[in-house]
């Protein structure tokens, strides 16, 4: 396991194809692959050696997930960040705790990150 | 060919339920039970209306055994007025109506309501109450507002006819050259979709919202402030923030839009609450707003039924017999993960795929009763699931814009399941006969 793994700044958001997704059924083709990928700055992608369709794991404080990984677009991702679209992934990485307001931390919270 | 055209019926001004601008100029072609056409209808409202389809489903499912609506109701009534605290959540996407049934259901039994607010935008919510809200209609931003600014809100992707319907493209009765008459500004930490539209972009450091805010409001004060600090703790260059105040303090009528960008990231009600405070203080300047840019179809309409009739937007508590309100406590995320909740009723919405493990867990443990248009992870795990029609193409009522305007729905094609209003009506006379026989 020569790999380290690395903290980064997981974003979980909407997206349109996941809006989408939820009319067309969420046990869909097109809901599911949207939920399951997680979008890396395309320096990060560079500098890691990592290719679209690599599987990672991605550790929060109170979760683990296996996603697969594609470079974001353009500049919309700076280094550091990571954005996966919400779904049954992105809440499995979030703790319970709601630190007396109603709403867990769900975006904005440190991740690490390995390649498996 | 007539015949054909002749089948064809066409619904004008129909109301798309799917996000909070409920779009309500969306002209639909039926062909018997589908949908053909949506026009106006942005990728998401398109996706809404014609993917709806009447799945043919039984009405009720009993652990996954199909049993009768009356049947599905009389069960689910008992376990809500058996339970020691049971929980209401959802009721975002159904009608105004529905949800003051449903708040009643909560009074019966003595048990909470919550509202997907509680984990969108709760923590708004909570910041009203703390700071007050400078408000106005979307129409007022549409004919006014010259200085626009997402905050945390990236509209391109979760409302698509933002722009267009209200806030940047349309010319307006003191902005008549439309997107040329005003000023947008995105403040993300991602150079979203909607950043690609803006004048100014500025992305700041993740989980540095509250001092952006704070910066801002120093800066409208007139506060001078080291250049070093305010770059190392924002992400941007003061001399950027204080053009930005400039342009704020010129406009005339200044809006911000803020989403989950501020209420799910670390401090929560304490960024929005920053931004209101802000807002407030332009107002010494000149007019300025703050508009939460709400989600769900109908989640507004929710705040406004849940507040009429407790006097509390979400997470209210009616065990002793009068509602209590305390987010943190009463709130379903906090319910659930903290193992209280002993039955629950699901109203529209899926918790068992955005909840927290934990909170999962322990709504998996319990028996539950779910009401949803479609199959989702929340009605496969349900002890009682009811099929229901979809609200804004099966059924009328009223649903609440994001701004608090209300809109009534037209309804383009029936649908053999019950609408939530029916199921939730008869669940509420059984049991409120179950409490007056104890
Ligand atoms: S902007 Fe929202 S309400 Fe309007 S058509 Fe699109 S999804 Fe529907």
């Amino acid at each position: 396991m020569g790999c380290m793994s690395e903290t980064f700044i997981m974003i979980p958001g909407r997206t349109s194809k996941q809006g989408c997704g939820i009319s067309e059924g969420k046990y869909g083709e097109n809901y599911q692959s949207e939920i399951t990928t997680l979008q890396v700055a395309p320096e990060d992608m560079e500098r890691l050696g990592y290719t679209d369709g690599d599987t990672v794991r991605v550790t929060s404080e109170f979760g683990q997930i296996e996603v697969v990984v594609t470079t974001a677009k353009g500049d919309e991702l700076p280094p550091g960040l990571l954005f996966i679209a919400y779904g049954d992934l992105s809440s499995r990485l979030m703790g319970g705790d709601t630190h007396g307001s109603g709403m867990p931390t769900s975006k904005g919270f440190d991740v690490t990150m390995e390649r498996i | 060919m007539s015949t054909v055209e002749s089948e064809l019926k066409i619904v004008t001004d129909a109301t798309c339920t799917f996000c909070g601008c409920v779009c309500d100029d969306i002209d639909l072609t039926v062909d018997g039970a589908h949908i053909v056409e949506a026009k106006r209808a942005c990728v998401l409202g398109k996706a809404w209306f014609l993917n709806h389809e009447v799945e043919d489903r039984p009405h009720c499912l009993i652990e996954g055994q199909p049993a009768t609506k009356e049947e599905g109701i009389e069960r689910a009534a008992r376990i809500l007025a058996d339970s020691k605290y049971p929980i209401i959540y959802g009721l975002s996407d159904t009608t105004t109506e529905s949800q003051r049934v449903a708040v009643g259901i909560a009074d019966w039994i003595g048990g909470n309501v919550d509202t997907t607010t509680s984990v969108c935008h709760g923590p708004s919510g909570m910041a009203f109450q703390g700071v007050g809200e400078v408000t106005c209609s979307l129409g007022e931003v549409r004919n006014r507002g010259d200085m626009i600014i997402f905050w945390g809100s990236n509209p391109a992707e979760s409302h698509p006819r933002h722009f267009t319907k209200y806030s940047l493209m349309p010319k307006g009765m003191f902005v008549p050259n439309g997107r040329k008459d005003r000023t947008c500004v995105v403040v993300d930490v991602r150079k979203t979709k909607s950043a690609k539209t803006a004048d100014i972009f500025l992305q700041i450091k993740p989980r540095r919202d509250f001092e952006a805010l704070w910066t801002l409001r120093a800066l409208a004060k007139g506060v001078s402030l080291d250049p070093e600090r305010v770059r190392e703790d924002t992400g941007v260059e003061l001399a950027v923030l204080e053009d930005v105040m400039q342009r704020m303090k010129a406009a005339k009528f200044g809006v911000i839009f803020f989403g989950m960008g501020l209420t799910m990231t670390r401090g929560k009600h304490c960024n929005s609450e920053a931004l209101l405070a802000l807002t407030r203080d332009m107002n010494a300047f000149t007019r300025f707003v703050a508009k939460p840019n709400r989600g769900h179809g109908n989640v507004t309409g929710a705040d406004n039924v849940v507040s009429w009739r407790t006097g509390y937007p979400f997470g209210v508590n009616h065990s002793r017999g009068y509602p209590r309100f305390n987010p943190g406590e009463y709130t379903t995320s906090d319910t659930l993960a903290n193992r209280e909740a002993d039955c629950a009723l699901i109203i529209a919405c899926d918790p068992m795929a955005n909840f927290s493990q934990p909170a999962r867990e322990h709504l998996a443990s319990i028996p539950y009763i779910a009401l949803d248009t479609k199959v989702t992870p929340s009605t496969r795990a349900a002890k009682i699931a009811f099929s229901v029609a979809t609200y804004g193409i099966n059924t009328g009522g009223t649903v609440y814009r994001m701004d608090d305007v209300p809109i009534p729905l037209r309804p383009a094609t029936e649908s053999p399941h019950p609408s939530d209003y029916e199921v939730l009506s008869q669940i509420e006379r059984r049991v409120q006969s179950l409490a007056a026989s104890r």
